[in-house]
């Protein structure tokens, strides 16, 4: 643990700045979700999302300011969620392909 | 490491810390543990919520009309406007914990009220959203009804899952306005000070993970298909 955040202030600018993109992007995403884009929206919508979530995750939580074991155990996490959604929906997803009955 | 091997031996006139507990080598030691410990917490909160996400995502995929005219009964407005309350909610908790970190007690004080206040308010709409829900019969149950939905057969499990994630999301929310309460008390009686306000960084962490689930359902619950279902 050599790298302390040692009382590191993040600047009130950068909240606002975080925040103004936050509401910004939820406008963003409402709107974009009336847009007909087809099996698109679902990705545009998660990734806007995403998007998001990692600014609040790094800016609000501090992680990006945060020591290598905050952010390992952040990143360990996020991957078994992965692990979690990934693998389970390969299998829902590809369950019709072969067209075998017992679905 | 070896840096906190040194036990740290008070100097004669030093005032005494007596918000560092004697097992920490320092200060800086302390609150790196209180943030680890609080995020492997949140890790297990977010394994709690993804098995409710991979559900929802299973069935979305399962019965994909029933999903998305079912998405189109929520009301995309007070959804929208929710969400920016609860990063405003987000914002002046930010807030707080930098007046903290400053020592400005006042100012701690009134983010911390803000951020009670706001989290009131999302409440509030969401339970407006709930009776609105309850009284066009889309409440899961005997009496559900889904008004021109397609494979309206199926549209119970997606308002499961919206009672069912959304319902947890406000527990959690409620949870939350206990700890803000005793909070708002400590800092008032000037318990925090700039060397040690971590309930209130810790807090903050648990409040900004709140927000971010909502983050995910707000485009997953109300947003399905809009260009069919159209805006309310």
């Amino acid at each position: 643990m050599s790298d302390h955040s040692e009382h590191h202030i993040v600047p009130k600018r950068v909240y606002f700045a975080v925040f103004a993109t936050l509401i910004a992007m939820t406008w963003v995403t409402a709107w974009v979700s009336t847009v007909d884009l087809g099996r698109l929206n679902i990705f545009v919508a998660l990734s806007i999302a995403i998007f998001k979530a990692s600014l609040v995750i790094l800016f609000f939580m501090h992680v990006k300011y945060g020591t290598k074991l905050t952010k390992m155990i952040v990143l360990a996490g996020l991957y078994w969620l992965i692990l979690l959604l990934f693998i389970a929906m390969c299998d829902l997803w590809t369950r019709t392909w072969m067209g075998v009955p017992g679905r | 490491m070896a840096s906190h091997v040194v036990a740290h031996k008070p100097a004669e006139h030093e005032p005494v810390n007596t918000t560092l507990r004697h097992h920490f080598a320092s200060d800086e030691q302390q609150k790196d543990a209180a943030t680890i410990g609080m995020w492997v917490f949140l890790v297990t909160e977010i394994m709690f919520f993804g098995g409710l996400f991979l559900a929802y995502f299973a069935y979305r995929q399962a019965y994909p009309a029933a999903f998305a005219s079912a998405s189109g009964k929520t009301n995309l407005w007070l959804g929208a406007a929710n969400t920016t309350v609860l990063i405003c909610s987000s914002l002046t908790m930010a807030l707080a914990v930098h007046a903290a970190s400053l020592g400005k007690k006042t100012l701690l004080v009134i983010f911390l009220v803000l951020t009670l206040m706001l989290g009131g308010a999302f409440l509030g709409v969401k339970a407006y959203e709930y009776h609105d829900k309850w009284v066009h019969h889309e409440v899961p149950g005997a009496h559900f009804e889904c008004e021109g939905c397609d494979d309206a057969g199926h549209a119970p499990l997606f308002f499961s899952l919206y009672f069912g994630m959304t319902g947890l999301h406000a527990t959690h929310m409620l949870i939350g306005f206990v700890i803000l309460v005793i909070l708002i008390v400590k800092a008032q009686k000037g318990e925090f000070t700039t060397k040690w306000y971590t309930p209130v960084e810790m807090f903050g962490l648990y409040w900004h993970f709140v927000d971010i689930v909502w983050i995910f359902l707000f485009p997953l619950l109300y947003l399905i298909d809009r260009s069919h279902t159209g805006l309310k």
